[in-house]
């Protein structure tokens, strides 16, 4: 706190980038966890709050005559640009976020005042081996990396083949990158094809290892139906014959029996960030003409990278489904793109995974804990900027291609992806920090964080999507992965452009109708009550009447258990009767859905930019 | 002329049927003078019946003696029949050709189509210049119906009747009519409620290369501006173009000679250049190679997306010329009848609520693109797959209706229609059983007797057993003015007519169904609602049964 010299900044200008409104004034606020732009404006307060731990990076453009512009880019992709009347000022402030930057306490900024710890049991992932069908014949459970000491970045509690013994999980540990052997990802029950993963071996040129070898047959073993596996190296070609000089690389078919190698051809992180780099520049270049924003999207190559994630996600359900084969997969250290094409495999697969607390679980065994390294990847620290790499962003951007493809499937909407996104770089719940499970045992997360998880199921009625029909659900997702298929996701990248976006909400209008539907059920049980009563009460003067029977049944609309045992004779209601079923969507009213419905909104919207109107009178 | 000429082989069986994410269908092919029908004779299976009409371009293959004709669709459809016999497969690929290219209109199916239903109110009689005019009449005196195109003689592309100034004669519109292409002088488009400010819409103006004046011209627009007011002139052409257009005799108003008039130049591409546009555009969404980076320079060099980001801006700054500056304002580009309609129907679109509703839309088509003499004959004899050298082919409906689509797309609750609504006046526009899109202008329409001979589509889609499809579940009337997005993120592709044969749309129909039951569930549980609340104060009062004992 008490480095905040300059707590505050009047007359900040808020430019909007791109509608052709006018530029609001405010005061800027600085507080230790976000700034707090506040406008000027009289009728209604409007804020702007950025969270510290977002500022991805501040620019300072030329001073103007109107002051000194800043330019703040944050990891969800807001862009903020304020213009600070004094150069003084916006030095100061520049400072101050600097300064607050590597001052800030991870696990300070709690955002619930709970006294109990809690939440961290929320998501269970020896449940979710359990729900799996695990342990069987075929996999097992194992401790043998309590301590982290056959690897340190797994976690303790691990799923292997039965088959596979002690030192054969020691022996292939030491034949891969930083000890990462295979374990399971995910088993097919329906077929007992597995999805397992690890990284590169140390193959180099020529070298081999019994152990990895024993381990992979074991695997291809535990699904005793097929006569091969699948070994499926996600990255491309040419990067893993490299790797061989430095004494890694890639399986050798004649080393392993009987398994098919397979490279898929995803880039590696730098690649990745890089390409990241130039789609945010092409999201937020100034009026680019329609050939300038195609050419910028293809040569950022974003959506090509995007694809190949999904194609190897995609691949990995073929095999799984229709050859009934078990896959291995690995990249480099296993952890990014293997996580990436490892939970798109069982999204695909299996519809619980499409469901609110599915997804958590999802994220929670094939990203945190396996030890997809949050920390580094997201920049949660100062650190070497080369680790920062938007893997995680990717695998969410899949997520949502797969909702456009198929709007029935998922239990979730857009909004859910959205504000995991933001908590991934928020660092408000301890969930995404630290690199593997070992770190946050060590830095003692769950006594000092609360989880994400819990936060989000409280609010679990903002998240749903209303058109979620679980009887498709039962389905397997192919998705189309032709190129025209994907385009870019505005909701994420120019999220906070809202002139962009549709001005009617179609998510909205639903979410509404959700809630009106469960008021107007509730009315109509009230309207009930006084017709069982008053029928209770005729039966008992014997003086029911046909009209009240019938009256009755129309009543029982809405809640068709009802109609059967409406009968003038029965004297006892069944409990069931006073409180009509609820269905899933239906529950408490979700605070501000309805200031946001529809019709209200077009009023706001403008011309579109000042580009239009090159005259003003 | 017989069509029986034509087919020389009338009936083929075993043939085996192609369509896209459909199964394959065995049976027999009939050709008749408009349809291609093919048939399993089976109960249950769906029949191909396809207008002669719809297709594009066919092309043929021979393995050994199995013949295989590959039929494009101007609905960018492909589909495949496999004819064993070489020569059957011949004669029906000549067939097919002969009888798609019919070269008289009054041959076309329309002519021959019996409607199956009852013509309640009949389509042709719905959108009448005067009818449409009436409600003007109410709001202003400011403007008159002038039958001085009557007879077609002033500008033949023009209907019977059109708008105009009060102030200005029949005589003078003859002069004007000399002065603009095509005779087409300018005319009232639309009629701003809110502050009285109007869109007028002529062809360019023949200045030529010395720089020609029409007094006559200028008097008729300016006696649309009130005093002490200065109007807009969109020209939907770039300045160069415009330039270039004097040496043939066309040109633009002169700030000179129109000292109240500011004059902006947009550049909305002319036909043949949206053609090849659209061409590039349905190949690139063929293409199924699996390359992200060669679909997305595909797509960026067809250009299509910039032609759609054109209109739609070109037609915000004529409504905000109209809502924002309250200045009148006239649109032209070079003839009046393509990019000059894009404009002036679209902005309707973003100005008046009325537009946006299932009627209101209807006669926005017929007043601004039938009755306003957009050539469809011509533009539309040929769609994407036409080897031929496009000369008059352009798709310039297609992508008003593209435009129409982003809006809706940006305001889905705005709209009384939906997409599908869109997508039939696209497939009716190339070809239909219906007359509404036959003919280049009203001249032409009435010569051929369309009313009398014809159904109108219309007539068709206002049943109220087919309107059913094409309304928007979401629609909640909006009596305001909506203001499209025209950033790149916020104009996609039009997946529902370019990507609609290349891939399967099973689980978005599934969600629209999804939406549409949501809905009306919540409309049902309301009326009960209401009604048993009816009930229950009926019986509190009438029948007592509440009183406690």
């Amino acid at each position: 706190m008490e480095y905040i010299t300059t707590p505050k900044v009047e007359q900040v200008k808020l430019l909007d980038r791109y509608t052709s409104k006018k530029p609001t004034f405010g005061t800027l606020y600085l507080t230790t966890t976000h700034l707090i732009y506040v406008e000027n404006s009289s009728d209604t307060r409007k804020e702007t709050w950025i969270l510290h731990h977002h500022i991805a990076a501040i620019e300072k453009l030329p001073l103007t005559a109107a002051g000194c512009p800043l330019l703040i880019h944050c990891k969800n992709f807001h862009v903020v640009h304020f213009v600070i009347p004094r150069e003084r000022d916006c030095q100061d402030v520049t400072y101050l976020i600097f300064q607050l930057y590597p001052e800030m306490h991870m696990f300070g900024l709690l955002v619930a005042k709970h006294e109990e710890r809690i939440g961290w049991a929320t998501v269970d992932l020896k449940m979710e081996y359990e729900r799996m069908g695990l342990p069987n014949d075929l996999w097992e459970m194992t401790d043998l990396n309590k301590n982290y000491g056959i690897c340190s970045t797994y976690p303790a509690d691990l799923a292997v083949p039965s088959a596979a013994s002690k030192a054969t999980i020691v022996g292939s540990s030491k034949f891969r990158s930083r000890g990462r052997f295979p374990v399971l990802s995910y088993f097919y029950k329906q077929n007992n094809a597995a999805i397992c993963r690890c990284s590169q071996p140390l193959s180099g040129f020529n070298a081999r290892c019994m152990e990895d070898e024993q381990m992979l047959q074991d695997i291809s073993k535990a699904n005793p139906k097929s006569s091969f596996m699948y070994v499926v190296d996600t990255r491309p070609k040419l990067n893993a014959m490299a790797n061989r000089a430095a004494g890694k690389g890639y399986e050798n078919e004649d080393h392993y029996s009987n398994i098919r190698f397979q490279f898929v051809g995803i880039e590696n992180i730098h690649v990745m960030r890089s390409s990241l780099q130039k789609l945010v520049e092409v999201c937020t270049a100034k009026s680019p003409t329609m050939s300038d924003f195609l050419t910028g999207l293809e040569n950022s190559g974003w959506l090509r990278h995007i694809k190949a994630v999904m194609d190897a996600g995609l691949f990995l359900v073929k095999a799984v489904m229709e050859e009934k084969a078990s896959v291995l997969v690995h990249c480099s250290d296993g952890w990014d793109r293997t996580a990436q094409v490892c939970s798109l495999a069982g999204i695909l697969l299996d519809p619980f995974y499409r469901t609110i607390k599915g997804l958590m679980v999802l994220i929670e065994k094939e990203w945190i804990s396996m030890g997809h390294k949050f920390t580094q990847r997201c920049g949660h620290l100062e650190g070497d900027p080369k680790e920062v790499s938007p893997i995680f962003t990717q695998f969410i951007e899949c997520l949502w291609h797969l909702m456009e493809q198929f709007p029935c499937a998922f239990e979730f909407n857009e909004r859910y992806l959205l504000e995991i996104h933001d908590h991934v770089y928020a660092c408000q719940f301890g969930n995404f920090i630290g690199n593997c499970q070992k770190e946050r045992v060590e830095m003692k997360l769950q006594e000092h964080t609360y989880s994400l998880w819990p936060f989000l199921l409280e609010r679990k009625q903002e998240f749903l999507n209303p058109l979620y029909k679980s009887s498709i659900n039962n389905e397997v997702l192919k998705p189309n992965t032709l190129p025209f298929n994907f385009k870019l996701w505005c909701g994420m990248y120019n999220r906070f452009d809202k002139g962009m976006h549709p001005r009617q909400s179609v998510l909205d209008c639903l979410l509404g109708l959700s809630q009106q539907k469960a008021s107007e059920e509730e009315k109509m049980n009230e309207l009930q009550k006084p017709w069982i009563k008053a029928l209770t009460w005729s039966h008992q003067t014997k003086a029911s009447s046909a009209r009240s029977v019938y009256l009755l049944r129309n009543l029982a609309w809405g809640c068709p258990h009802l109609v059967p045992s409406v009968s003038p004779r029965s004297r006892t209601w069944p409990p069931s009767l006073m409180a009509p079923r609820r269905t899933r969507r239906e529950v408490v009213p979700v605070r501000g859905i309805w200031r946001e419905t529809p019709a209200a909104d077009p009023g706001e919207s403008k011309p579109p930019s000042s580009e239009v109107l090159p005259w003003r009178p | 002329m017989e069509f029986a000429e034509l087919i020389k082989t009338p009936r083929v069986d075993g043939v085996v049927l192609h369509r896209p994410f459909m199964p394959t269908v065995e049976g027999t092919l009939c050709l008749t003078g408009h349809h291609l029908i093919l048939s399993s004779r089976q109960d249950n299976t769906e029949e191909l019946w396809l207008l002669h009409s719809n297709i594009d371009y066919i092309e043929k293959r021979f393995v050994g003696s199995l013949g295989t004709i590959i039929v494009k669709c101007k609905d960018l459809r492909i589909i495949q029949l496999d004819i064993p016999g070489m020569e059957e497969c011949l004669n029906i690929a000549s067939s097919i050709e002969a009888l798609s290219t019919l070269d008289s209109v009054s041959l076309m199916y329309p002519f021959f189509y019996r409607p199956m239903f009852e013509v309640v109110e009949d389509g042709w009689n719905m959108f009448l210049p005067e009818e449409a005019f009436k409600e003007i009449e109410t709001l202003t005196d400011e403007w008159r119906l002038s039958s001085v195109n009557k007879d077609f003689g002033v500008c033949p592309t023009y209907p019977q009747l059109v708008a105009v100034p009060k102030a200005v004669d029949d005589d003078t519109l003859r002069k004007v009519a000399t002065f603009r292409h095509g005779g087409r002088f300018p005319v009232l488009s639309y009629y701003h409620k809110k502050n009285g400010m109007v869109m007028m819409r002529a062809g360019q103006p023949l200045t030529g290369t010395n720089g020609r004046r029409c007094k006559e011209d200028e008097k008729l627009i300016n006696a649309t501006l009130r005093p002490g007011k200065r109007g807009y002139i969109i020209d939907t052409r770039a300045i160069n173009v415009a330039q270039q257009a004097k040496a043939r005799g066309g040109g633009f108003e002169q700030e000179a000679s129109y000292p109240q008039w500011r004059r902006i130049h947009k550049a909305i591409e002319r036909y043949n250049i949206l053609q090849e546009s659209l061409i590039k555009l349905v190949e690139a969404c063929n293409d199924q190679s699996q390359s992200m980076d060669r679909w997305l320079s595909k797509l960026e060099a067809s250009n299509w997306q910039t032609h759609v980001k054109e209109i739609v801006t070109t037609a915000c700054l004529a409504a905000q010329c109209i809502d924002r500056e309250g200045a009148s304002v006239l649109v032209h580009g070079t003839e009046g009848t393509d990019s000059t309609l894009q404009v002036t129907s679209l902005a309707q679109i973003i100005l008046d609520p009325c537009c946006r509703t299932m009627r209101g839309f209807q006669s926005l088509v017929e007043r601004e693109w039938l009755q306003a003499g957009h050539p469809f004959q011509q533009r539309c004899a040929q769609s994407a797959y036409s080897n031929s050298k496009a000369r008059l082919e352009a798709p310039v409906f297609l992508l008003f209706l593209d435009c129409v689509w982003q809006v809706l797309r940006q305001f889905p609750c705005s709209f009384q229609f939906n997409e599908h609504f869109l997508v039939l006046l696209f497939e009716h526009a190339y070809a239909s059983q219906f007359g509404t899109f036959l003919g280049n202008n009203a001249a032409e329409r009435l010569k051929l007797k369309l009313p009398q001979k014809t159904v109108s589509l219309w007539s068709w889609v206002n049943r109220p057993q087919e309107m059913e499809r094409f309304l928007n579940p979401l629609y909640e009337p909006n009596n305001l003015v909506i203001w499209p997005s025209v950033a790149p993120q916020s104009l996609l592709l039009w997946e529902g007519v370019f990507l609609r044969w290349n891939r399967s749309s099973k689980c978005l129909d599934e969600a629209y169904d999804e939406m549409v039951h949501i809905i009306e569930y919540n409309k049902e549980l309301q009326s009960k609602v209401n009604a048993l609340r009816r009930q229950l104060a009926q019986l509190e009062t009438g029948d007592g049964l509440l009183e406690t004992p």
